[in-house]
């Protein structure tokens, strides 16, 4: 199914978004993750059903002022 | 006159100085200008992952590595929504439920939203959060942001990154005057030393700045400089400066000055 992963169009086979965190390589890192704009807490991730069009935002630490 | 310990959330901080953590030349002179800065704590953000470089990764280990505070921001965010959905990502990546708080409303001077920062200020502090708002020096916002729970305010002193100092002296007198109890952070728009010095002079508790010193020829001298700068300021307010006069007051005692018989002038 097609959904967005920041910003941008991703053809995954996952279904959850801990499974999404995995396809993408993301599954050992330190990532915040948000779908359509609702914040989802890692432990959350596993029973959190990803549908087609659904927006995944995954974050990272990074430098800010 | 004894200096009070300067306090926020029931942390205290030796340090006056908060500093931003982006923009360094590299990694190596960011960890070299916290140090010389003296900086307990930094701030800091969630982005999006450019490539597989993890430079996130590599970021955080060298944050962590300094041993200091974090602040994480909402850099960016321009609407209540993104803002608390922001700061609940970030309490759980960086661990900590302080958040620095942008409701950004106008592209060009990013101003502070402050109606959208009054809202996400009352939902994220009602979340457990302990909020830092970036606002400006309206009085009636501030005291919204206190009634809804911040016990900090963060004024800026001019548009972030902009370098101009205090631009509305009058107004941030008149918010200190107005909140003598509550934490005041001048975050944004400091260029110069100078400038922070003279926010302290006015009874500023602390500075949050970021690009004076990552974009200095060097930063890392400029950190240590705005930590003497505020240090400098801080002592100057608690000493209880003079006040300007209009005419000269003579330092040296007209008692007993030779010549001081003959007439004042020819």
């Amino acid at each position: 199914m097609q959904i967005h992963v920041n910003g941008k169009a991703h053809d995954v086979a996952a279904t959850t978004l801990a499974a999404l965190l995995a396809e993408l390589d993301y599954h050992d890192k330190l990532v915040a993750t948000a779908v359509n704009q609702t914040f989802v807490r890692a432990a959350d991730r596993l029973a959190t059903p990803l549908k087609p069009g659904d927006a995944v935002e995954i974050l990272v630490p990074r430098q800010g002022g | 006159m004894r200096d009070v310990p300067f306090k926020v959330y029931d942390t205290v901080l030796r340090s006056r100085l908060l500093l931003g953590t982006a923009q360094y030349p590299s990694p190596a002179v960011l960890a070299a200008a916290v140090k010389a800065s003296g900086a307990e704590v930094v701030t800091v953000s969630l982005r999006r992952e450019a490539g597989a470089n993890r430079a996130g990764e590599s970021f955080w280990t060298l944050i962590r590595e300094l041993g200091v505070r974090v602040l994480p921001n909402t850099a960016g965010c321009r609407s209540v929504k993104e803002a608390v959905t922001t700061a609940e990502m970030a309490r759980e990546v960086f661990a900590t439920d302080w958040i620095k708080l942008e409701v950004i409303g106008d592209d060009d001077l990013l101003q502070p939203d402050v109606f959208g920062l009054v809202e996400a200020a009352e939902i994220l502090v009602r979340a457990g959060f302990k909020v830092f708002p970036y606002t400006t020096e309206d009085l009636r916002v501030a005291e919204r942001l206190i009634g809804a729970g911040c016990e900090v305010l963060m004024p800026w002193g001019a548009p972030i990154g902009s370098g101009r100092g205090l631009n509305n002296v009058f107004g941030l007198q008149a918010l200190r005057k107005n909140f003598p109890t509550t934490p005041l952070i001048i975050d944004a728009g400091i260029g110069t030393p100078a400038h922070a010095a003279a926010a302290m002079e006015l009874g500023y508790d602390a500075i949050l700045l970021n690009t004076a010193v990552a974009k200095a020829g060097d930063p890392v001298t400029m950190a240590r400089a705005f930590a003497l700068g505020i240090e400098a300021g801080r002592l100057a307010y608690s000493a209880d400066p003079i006040l300007p006069r209009d005419m000269a007051e003579p330092s040296t005692p007209q008692i007993g000055r030779a010549f001081s018989d003959l007439p004042k002038r020819a």
